[in-house]
C-alpha cells in the first residue's frame, strides 16, 4: 500500500475508531448523595470494557489549621466544629481535650462526666443520623429501589410512620441534651480547659434519666429492625459479604485498659488483617505511627502506617492501609466495654465468621452495636451521683506549649495537634479526621466496587448506586476530611473508555 | 518632621489621600489658624470635622480605607482639654486596638495615626500633614477598592474557562 | 394547585445548616406535605439534568447556604438564582462568608503548603501537589481550581433575603418558610430575623449595667463564669451588643458569651468596628501602657470581631494578599 492509501487508511481507521470509542459509556453520579461532603469518581474502562482503574477525588480545601494560626487556642473548641456539621461536637471534643493536654490540666470528674454524657449522646443520634436518613435506607429501602425512595421517606414507608416518628422523635430529644450543655447542638459551646462551662441542676436529672432509659430501647429496636430488614434478606446479606466490598486492611480504634471500645478516651490499637495486634500507642505519639501521603489526583490525603511505609494501594498481612470507624474499632478491640453491646458484639463476629471483618458494609453493623455501647454510657453517667456536682470546670495555671486531643468521632479516630505561644495563640495546628484516615480504603472500595460490578462496559443506574453504597458505608465525612479550603463538586462518578475519552454522563436517579 | 510642601496632585502622577477627621474645638480650629496663617502645607487630606474625637466611630475609619484612602489622621484635643471631658480617651482606647486590628489586615501602621492638636497649634497641623504625606508616598498607594477589582477578576475568570471547555456528552436517563 | 418547589442546596459548607433543617424534627414532615422538594443533595438522590431542565424561576425558593470559594459552587450559585424565584442565603456562610471567610486572612498557597508539605503528619519528599488535571498513563482525572477569595452568596449573584446563624435555628427557618409561603414577604434583601441586639432577648439582661465598664478583658478559659450574670459585666467579651438577636441566646444558655454568628443589625456597616468601637469606648484605662495592658484580653481581633463575617467586611480581605491575576 502506497504511503497516501495508507495515511487514508489510518486516518481512517482512527475515525472509526473514535465513532466505536463514542459508542462506549461514560458514566457519571453526579452528584453522590446522602453523605455529608462532596467527591468525585473517575472510572477508566480498558478494551474489554472492564474497569482499569479508578480514582476517588476529593475536590474540596479548606484551610482551618492555617486560618487557626493566631487565633486564642480556647477558641479552637468552637472554630474547628465547623470543619463538620454533622460530628461538630467530635471536634469540639478533641480540641477541649487538646486544651487539657495544652494548659497540663485535668477536667474536674464532674467536668469529665459532663463531656463523655455529651459525647456518648452525639454519638448515638450521629449513628441513627446515618442508620436511618443517610447510608441506612441503601438497606433498608433496597439499593435497586427507584431513587425517589432511597430516603428517610421511603424507610418511614418501609417500617411505618410510628417507627419513623420514633427515630425523628428520639434524635430530637437526644439533641435537646446536647444543647442542654453546650447552648445549641449544631456547633456546641461546652468545652473548656480543666471542664466545661455548665452544670447539670439536680431537677433536671430526672428527665435526663428517663431520656437514658429509652435511648437503651431504641438502639435495640434499631438493632431488630436491622436484624429483620438487612440480616433476613439473603440478598443483602450476599451483598454484603461479596468480595466487589470486601479489603484486607488493617484496622484502628480506640480502646479502654482492658481493650474495649472506647469512644471518649484511651490508647490506640491497631490490628492487621489477621487480627494480630500491630501496634498499640498514646494519641501524643501519634506523629510516629501514622503519616499522610499526597496523591496529584485528590485534595484530600491518605493516611497510613508510617513504619510500614506508603506501598500504593494494596491490601494483605503488609499492607500500611488501615480503617477507622466502627467496624474497625470492633475489629481493633476484644470487646465491647457495655454488657448488651457485648452481647451484639460476639454475635456479630460468630456470625461473619470471626475477627477481623474485612467486609465495609458490615460498618452498617457494626455501628447499630455502638449506638447500643452509647446507649448504656448514658444510663451509668446519668445514675452517677457526681453528675450533678456544681464542680464542673478548674482554672488552669500552667504556659500552655504544645497539646493534643484525639477522640473517636462516629466515623473513626480524630486528632487535634496544636502548638501555641506563651499566650496561649495557635502557632501550629494539625488535624487528622476519621475521613482521612479512611481515604486510602475508600479510594480501593471504590475501585473494587468499579472492577467488580462493571464489566464488558455494562452499566446501569442501580450499578452506580451499588458503587456509592461501597463509600457510604464509611459515613465518609468529606467536609472533615478536606479541612483545608471550601471548593465543592458533588460526587460524581465519570468513565472513559480505553481511549480516554469522556463520553456519555450518566445521571444517577 | 518635614517642612517641605509636596506639590499638590495633579499632573497625573499618583499623591497619597489623607481622610482627615479634626475635633471641632482644637484639631479643626488649629487648621483654620493654619489657613488663616497662609501655611503652606501639602493639599492632600479630605478634612471631615466632628464635634469630638471621641465621636470617630471606628466603622468611619474603616471605610475610608475601603473606599481608597491611603491614609486616615485624626486630630483631637490633649488629654484632659477634651472639651466633653473624655470623649479624647475614648478614641485613644479605640485607636490602640484599631491599629491591631488593621495591621493584621495588612494595612501598615503609618496609614493610621492620631494626633493631639490644640487649637492654637496650627504649626503642628502643617508639619503633621506635610510628614504623613511623606511617609505615605514612600509606603505607596493603598487602593483597596483596586485590589477588590483585581481580586474579584478571579470570577469572571474561572467562569470564563468553564464556558470555555464545554464537554460533549450523551446523557442516559436511567 | 401544584405545590411549591422548594431547594436546598450546600456550598463550601460544614452540613450544620443542612442539619437544622433536618432538626425541624417532626415539623419535617409537615414541611415536606407543604412543598416539593425538588434538590436536597445531603438527603435525597436527584439530578442536575432536572434542575437544569426546569424554567427559569420554576423553583419557588432556593435556601442555599454555605460560602462561594470554587466554579463549580459559583455555576451552582448562578444557575440556581436563574431558577429560583426567590434565591435565599442560609446560615452565615452563605449571608457573610463565615468562619471559612477567615481563610481571607491568608494566601492560598500557604493553606496548600502547609496542608501538602509542612503538616507534620505528612510524609512527601518529593512536594507532591494535588494537579488541576493530571496525567497518569494517558489517564486525566482532573479536580476544580479553588479561588483565591472566599464570598459570600451576595458578592457573587443576587439575593433576595438572609437568614443568618451558624447555623440558623429551626424556629427562624420554620418562620421563614411560613411567611414565604404565605406570601407574608418584606421587602427585597430583609435579614429574616429581628432587628434587635441580642441583649434585648438574653435571660441575663437584667444584671447588664447601664454603663458597662471595663478594667480589662478576660479570655473565657481564664475565668469561672457565673451562668446568670451579663457576661459582659463579669468582664469576658460578648458580641451581644453588636449582633442580630433571634437564636434565643442560646450560647450564653450554655455559660459561654454570643460570638457574634447572626451578623449585625440593619444600622451596621461593619460588625467589628461596631463592637471594636463598643467595648474599648467602655475602657477604665487612659494612659497608652494601661490601656494596651487591658486589651491584652483580646490578642486576636480578627478572630474575636469577624469570627463569621471577615468576607462581608467592609476591608473584605487582608488587604496585601495576592489576587492570583497575572500569574
Amino acid at each position: 500500500m502506497d504511503d497516501a492509501a495508507k495515511q487514508a487508511f489510518n486516518q481512517g481507521n482512527l475515525r472509526a475508531n473514535a465513532a466505536y470509542a463514542a459508542a462506549k459509556r461514560n458514566l457519571t453520579i453526579d452528584p453522590v448523595t446522602r453523605l455529608e461532603g462532596h467527591g468525585k469518581i473517575d472510572i477508566y474502562l480498558d478494551n474489554q470494557g472492564d474497569v482499569e482503574r479508578a480514582y476517588f477525588q476529593v475536590p474540596e480545601l479548606r484551610g482551618f489549621e492555617v486560618f487557626s494560626l493566631g487565633r486564642p487556642a480556647e477558641d479552637m473548641p468552637q472554630i474547628t466544629s465547623r470543619i463538620c456539621g454533622v460530628c461538630p461536637t467530635a471536634h469540639h471534643m478533641a480540641a477541649t481535650k487538646a486544651l487539657d493536654a495544652l494548659y497540663q490540666i485535668e477536667p474536674t470528674p464532674a467536668g469529665r462526666k459532663i463531656r463523655e454524657l455529651v459525647y456518648h449522646t452525639f454519638m448515638l443520634e450521629d449513628h441513627a443520623l446515618h442508620v436511618f436518613i443517610l447510608g441506612g435506607p441503601d438497606f433498608i429501602v433496597g439499593p435497586e429501589a427507584p431513587p425517589a425512595e432511597r430516603n428517610i421517606v421511603g424507610v418511614i414507608g418501609k417500617v411505618g410512620i410510628d417507627a419513623g416518628k420514633r427515630v425523628i422523635a428520639t434524635r430530637r430529644r437526644l439533641r435537646e441534651l446536647i444543647a442542654y450543655f453546650g447552648g445549641k447542638v449544631v456547633h456546641p459551646v461546652l468545652g473548656q480547659p480543666g471542664g466545661v462551662s455548665k452544670a447539670l441542676k439536680k431537677e433536671d436529672l430526672p428527665k435526663f434519666q428517663e431520656l437514658a432509659q429509652d435511648a437503651v430501647g431504641f438502639a435495640e429496636w434499631t438493632l431488630q429492625v436491622f436484624r429483620q430488614i438487612v440480616l433476613g434478606n439473603p440478598e443483602y446479606v450476599k451483598l454484603i459479604t461479596s468480595d466487589a466490598y470486601t479489603h484486607k486492611t488493617c484496622y484502628m480504634g480506640m480502646v479502654d485498659e482492658q481493650n474495649r471500645v472506647s469512644f471518649y478516651d484511651g490508647m490506640l490499637r491497631v490490628v492487621d488483617c489477621e487480627g494480630r495486634e500491630v501496634c498499640k500507642f498514646a494519641p501524643k505519639d501519634y506523629r510516629q505511627y501514622i503519616a499522610e501521603h499526597v496523591e496529584p489526583w485528590s485534595y484530600m490525603k491518605f493516611t497510613f502506617l508510617k513504619q510500614r511505609g506508603w506501598q500504593e494501594f494494596v491490601e494483605g498481612p503488609q499492607t500500611g492501609i488501615y480503617a477507622v470507624g466502627p467496624l474497625a474499632r470492633l475489629n481493633a478491640a476484644d470487646g465491647m466495654a457495655t454488657p448488651r453491646a457485648q452481647a451484639a458484639y460476639a454475635q456479630f463476629f460468630q456470625t461473619l465468621g470471626g475477627r477481623p471483618v474485612h467486609h465495609t458494609l458490615a460498618n452498617h453493623w457494626a455501628r447499630v452495636i455502638e449506638m447500643l455501647q452509647a446507649a448504656e454510657r448514658i444510663v451509668e453517667l446519668t445514675n452517677d451521683p457526681e453528675i450533678t456536682s456544681p464542680e464542673v470546670r478548674r482554672i488552669p495555671t500552667a504556659t500552655p506549649a504544645e497539646g493534643m486531643g484525639v477522640v473517636e468521632a462516629p466515623r473513626g479516630t480524630l486528632f487535634h495537634h496544636y502548638q501555641t505561644d506563651s499566650r496561649g495563640l495557635i502557632t501550629m495546628a494539625n488535624m487528622v479526621v476519621a475521613t482521612g484516615n479512611n481515604a486510602a480504603r475508600i479510594a480501593m472500595s471504590v475501585e473494587k466496587a468499579a472492577k467488580g460490578l462493571i464489566k464488558g462496559g455494562h452499566v446501569s443506574a442501580g450499578l452506580l448506586n451499588k458503587i456509592e453504597m461501597a463509600f457510604r458505608a464509611y459515613d465518609p465525612c468529606l467536609g472533615c476530611a478536606t479541612h483545608t479550603l471550601p471548593g465543592h463538586t458533588p460526587l460524581m462518578v465519570s468513565i472513559f473508555d480505553h481511549h480516554h475519552l469522556l463520553l456519555r454522563e450518566l445521571s444517577q436517579e | 518632621m518635614h517642612n517641605e510642601t509636596p506639590p499638590p496632585a495633579g499632573n497625573g502622577s499618583w499623591t497619597p489621600r489623607i481622610v482627615a477627621f479634626f475635633c471641632n474645638w482644637c484639631t479643626y480650629t488649629a487648621a483654620d489658624l493654619a489657613g488663616v496663617s497662609r501655611m503652606k502645607y501639602a493639599a492632600n487630606t479630605r478634612t471631615i470635622r466632628v464635634m469630638c474625637s471621641g465621636r470617630i466611630d471606628p466603622q468611619f475609619i474603616v471605610e475610608a480605607f475601603a473606599k481608597g484612602a491611603d491614609g486616615v489622621l485624626i486630630g483631637g484635643c490633649h488629654p484632659n482639654d477634651c472639651h466633653y471631658a473624655e470623649g479624647n480617651y475614648k478614641m485613644l482606647r479605640r485607636f490602640a486596638l484599631l491599629k491591631r486590628l488593621l495591621k493584621d489586615l495588612g494595612i501598615a501602621e503609618a496609614r493610621l495615626r492620631l494626633e493631639w492638636i490644640s487649637a492654637a497649634e496650627g504649626e503642628k497641623v502643617k508639619s503633621v500633614i506635610n510628614d504623613m504625606v511623606a511617609k505615605l508616598t514612600v509606603l505607596g498607594p493603598l487602593d483597596v477598592p483596586g485590589k477588590v477589582a483585581d481580586w474579584d477578576r478571579e470570577l469572571s475568570q474561572l467562569v470564563a474557562a468553564a464556558d470555555a471547555a464545554p464537554v460533549e456528552h450523551e446523557v442516559i436517563h436511567a | 394547585m401544584p405545590k411549591p418547589k422548594v431547594a436546598f442546596y450546600w456550598c463550601a459548607s460544614c452540613g450544620g445548616c443542612e442539619e437544622t433543617v433536618v432538626d425541624l424534627a417532626e415539623d419535617i414532615l409537615a414541611v415536606v406535605e407543604k412543598v416539593d422538594i425538588v434538590l436536597w443533595p445531603v438527603a435525597m438522590d436527584f439530578k442536575y439534568q432536572d434542575v437544569e431542565a426546569m424554567a427559569d424561576q420554576s423553583i419557588f425558593a432556593t435556601l442555599l447556604n454555605g460560602a462561594i470559594r470554587s466554579t463549580e459552587q459559583e455555576a451552582m450559585a448562578r444557575l440556581l438564582r436563574r431558577k429560583s424565584r426567590y434565591l435565599i442565603a442560609y446560615g452565615s456562610c452563605a449571608c457573610t462568608g463565615g468562619i471559612p471567610g477567615l481563610a481571607n486572612q491568608f494566601p492560598r498557597e500557604q493553606i496548600l503548603q502547609f496542608n501538602y508539605e509542612e503538616a507534620p503528619t505528612v510524609v512527601n519528599e518529593k512536594k507532591i501537589r494535588p494537579q488541576l488535571v493530571f496525567e497518569d498513563q494517558g489517564r486525566r482525572p482532573h479536580l476544580p481550581e479553588l479561588h483565591q477569595v472566599v464570598r459570600a452568596l451576595d458578592q457573587v449573584v443576587d439575593v433576595d433575603y438572609y437568614i443568618p446563624g451558624c447555623p440558623p435555628t429551626p424556629k427562624i427557618t420554620k418562620a421563614a418558610v411560613s411567611a414565604l409561603l404565605d406570601g407574608r414577604l418584606p421587602p427585597k434583601g430583609a435579614v429574616l430575623a429581628p432587628d434587635i441586639a441580642l441583649c434585648e432577648e438574653c435571660p441575663r439582661r437584667d444584671s447588664k449595667p447601664a454603663d458597662l465598664s471595663f478594667t480589662g478583658f478576660k479570655r473565657t478559659h481564664q475565668k469561672l463564669l457565673d451562668p446568670q450574670l451579663c457576661l459582659l459585666a463579669q468582664g469576658v467579651v460578648c458580641m451581644g451588643p453588636a449582633t442580630r438577636q433571634g437564636c434565643g441566646a442560646q450560647c450564653p444558655s450554655g455559660n459561654m458569651p454570643c460570638t457574634g454568628c447572626f451578623g449585625g443589625t440593619d444600622r451596621v456597616k461593619d460588625q467589628g468596628a461596631k463592637m471594636l468601637s463598643s467595648l474599648c469606648a467602655n475602657l477604665t484605662a487612659k494612659d497608652e501602657n494601661e490601656i494596651d495592658q487591658a486589651l491584652e484580653g483580646i490578642p486576636d481581633p480578627v478572630g474575636t470581631f469577624y469570627r463569621y463575617g471577615l468576607a462581608k467586611s467592609l476591608l473584605r480581605r487582608k488587604v496585601d494578599l495576592p489576587s492570583g491575576n497575572g500569574k
